[in-house]
């Protein structure tokens, strides 16, 4: 593999990591702070693309119907938390797997009948549609360099609020100890389904950045979540900053698994990558609780 | 004879003759990939099976129709468990549809051996046209490495020298890529297999760039196929090496999806829109009307499939116990195609044209296909001497 195209499947591998992280960052918080189990972050990122493409068709821009999307991604991730979710806490993981199992049939149902079952799509917007030289040669589509900016800014966006805001600060105070910080006075039903917006505002906001890439269709979330799930285990199940590095470490390891290996070998790379950690640190690299 | 006796007699003799009669309904198992990127196949093929169905009266050879529906999610152990319910609790007479080949090669031999008979409508792997051929199944589609054949000669004809292949790693992905080297003589740069359903395809792109071929050739069916010719437009290859695939990537239901990055591909099949024979043209213009759509050619598939069980139970006078007579009914084909010229080889699968069509805008600015060239005219699968049956 000459430097050229070492350069452009680092591109890859980066640009499929933080796609990982925008699925990642939400569940990781959902999980290691509410302790719950949410299936159903891949049907938000389904929302999110479907959401994206119809208002593209109305609005006519790419901007107008990403905010437009995210909003209501994050208005539908707080209704179903308020509505369904908020009653799955105290029940054990088992539970809470199977309700949210039937929120993914629930909402592929809904995309199903609402937009029908063939395959939807969204046009890239007009200045990104374009490929440019990053070097002398070595060519890279502008929209998916878009999406490694979006998701860099995601993720300083993130950092930013967790150390530096209180909410950030109560959010980590959450995932170390959850009953103390219930116990000091904190509103903890807010703090849940305000936390349960942002992961559904990052979930939605990837399926509306994957929109123009991929066919926008029922099941689409699935296939994600899957990696999404992998990419929480290996970075430490709570912490953000592990669900950035396993999400790059995974895009990397799967973009040079297809490239270099063998197909068997190639789709199991990312599954051996997380037996490693977890041989090596069964807790994840950053655990968020001690 | 006593009387209680005479009565059981009596019924048994009217048992024995009723056997023998017409089946008040007929009892139709639809098994499809009907949720998941790949559903838009399996909702087209019934689409067209349900016209093909109005089309014989709302009745299938005369009988009224109980249609079940049921999906298999594009996995075989899904498949299976579907089947199985078909077979023992709906007790049906015939199942159709089966989009996909993994599931095909999982469902075939526990439909046929049950004594049902199976009209793929899709799905038509290597392994059940040769050695594994079964008297039960009949494939009304075609055999998996009929279209890529197709494909290959054109590329061979047209002089390709070197040529970069890819398509998922399952049974049909690798049928496909041995139709096209079966006629294709040139050098194969790389043979590249990616795991099924996986969405994004830019590392396999970035390798293709580099490996400078003369053309591309690949198997993407449904959501596959969408993401592949849109990342493969966004990232300028279009313009600079160009691409070559079959009806499957570029049929009717994805077009719309991917826009310009579909426009002027070439791509080979069986059957297309604009092929000129009195049924296609009733076919195309009356799903225009049903479904306010153009039809694909999985829909004309379904089509086709509905109207085959419909002339070999019209044959048998409705009776579908005499299982003989019936597959003698199915062999004989006597019906209508849109594809004009359809016949069974000896082992149940079609030997047919091919055609060459490209991606064009129509007069309503509607992206579909239009008839370019003949590829092959009343061609055999490669496999149907290995097959054993003889008829």
């Amino acid at each position: 593999m000459d430097s050229t195209l070492l350069i452009v499947q680092g591109l890859n591998g980066l640009q499929l990591g933080v796609m990982l992280f925008l699925m990642a960052a939400g569940l990781t918080l959902v999980f290691g702070i509410m302790n719950m189990i949410n299936l159903a972050h891949g049907s938000l990122y389904m929302l999110g693309a479907y959401l994206a493409a119809t208002f593209q068709r109305f609005t006519g821009s790419f901007a107008a119907a990403l905010a437009m999307a995210m909003a209501v991604t994050v208005i539908v991730g707080m209704l179903v938390e308020v509505i369904a979710l908020r009653r799955l806490y105290g029940r054990d993981h088992l539970d809470q797997v199977l309700a949210t199992f039937a929120l993914i049939l629930f909402f592929n149902e809904l995309v199903r009948i609402l937009w029908g079952p063939q395959a939807y799509f969204m046009a890239l917007p007009g200045g990104l549609s374009g490929h440019v030289a990053i070097l002398p040669g070595v060519v890279y589509p502008v929209y998916r360099l878009v999406i490694i900016g979006v998701g860099m800014a995601v993720a300083l966006f993130l950092y930013m609020l967790i150390m530096r805001t209180r909410l950030g600060m109560l959010i980590r105070a959450g995932a170390s100890n959850r009953e103390i910080v219930g116990a000091l006075g904190v509103n903890i039903k807010l703090l849940y389904t305000l936390l349960f917006g942002i992961g559904a505002g990052l979930a939605g906001l990837a399926g509306i950045m994957a929109g123009p890439i991929l066919s926008i269709e029922v099941g689409m979330g699935e296939s994600i979540l899957i990696l999404t799930f992998v990419v929480i285990v290996i970075g430490g199940i709570g912490s953000v900053r592990g669900a950035f590095i396993a999400a790059i470490l995974v895009g990397v390891a799967d973009t040079f698994g297809r490239v270099l290996l063998p197909p068997v070998l190639a789709s199991m790379v990312i599954y051996i990558l997380m037996a490693a950690v977890l041989c090596w640190r069964p807790q994840g690299l950053f655990p968020s609780h001690g | 004879m006593s009387k209680p006796l005479a009565r059981l007699v009596f019924a048994l003799v009217l048992l024995s003759a009723t056997s023998g009669m017409a089946a008040e309904n007929v009892k139709i198992g639809y098994i499809a990939t009907m949720s998941g990127p790949g559903a838009s196949l399996g909702t087209d093929i019934l689409d067209g099976f349900k016209l093909g169905m109005k089309h014989c009266g709302d009745k299938l050879g005369g009988l009224p129709v109980d249609l079940i529906v049921g999906d298999d999610q594009l996995k075989p152990d899904v498949g299976v468990q579907v089947a199985s319910r078909m077979i023992e609790k709906d007790k049906v007479d015939f199942v159709t549809g089966i989009v996909f080949s993994n599931v095909m090669m999982a469902v075939a031999k526990s439909i046929t051996d049950a004594g049902i008979f199976l009209v793929s409508a899709n799905a038509g792997p290597s392994p059940l046209a040769g050695a594994g051929c079964l008297p039960n199944l009949f494939t009304v589609s075609w055999q998996n490495d009929q279209t890529h054949e197709a494909m290959g000669k054109y590329l061979q004809d047209k002089g390709i020298k070197r040529l970069y292949l890819m398509a998922p790693n399952y049974q049909a992905g690798k049928d496909g890529l041995a139709g096209v080297k079966r006629y294709f003589k040139g050098e194969i740069v790389a043979e590249v297999y990616t795991e099924i359903n996986k969405p994004d395809y830019a590392p396999e792109l970035a390798q293709l760039r580099a490996a400078k071929p003369d053309a591309v050739f690949v198997f993407y069916p449904g959501g596959m196929g969408i993401n592949f010719v849109k990342q493969y437009a966004q990232a300028g290859l279009k313009e600079e090496i160009p691409l070559y695939t079959t009806a499957f990537t570029l049929d009717q239901s994805v077009l719309e999806a991917m826009g310009d990055a579909a426009l002027g591909l070439l791509n080979s099949s069986f059957w297309s829109p604009d092929l000129d024979n009195p049924v296609n043209k009733k076919f195309v213009a009356d799903f225009k009307t049903a479904y306010n759509r153009l039809p694909s050619l999985f829909a004309a598939q379904g089509y086709d499939a509905a109207l085959l069980i419909d002339s070999a139970v019209r044959q048998v006078g409705g009776d579908l116990k005499d299982k003989d007579k019936l597959r003698a009914a199915f062999r004989k084909a006597d019906f209508k195609s849109v594809r004009g010229s359809f016949r069974f080889n000896n082992n149940h699968f079609p030997i047919q044209n091919f055609y060459i069509r490209q991606v064009v805008r129509d007069e309503n600015n509607v992206l579909t296909n239009k008839l370019v060239g003949v590829a092959f005219e009343s061609h055999p699968d490669a496999y149907h001497d290995q097959c054993g049956m003889k008829w």
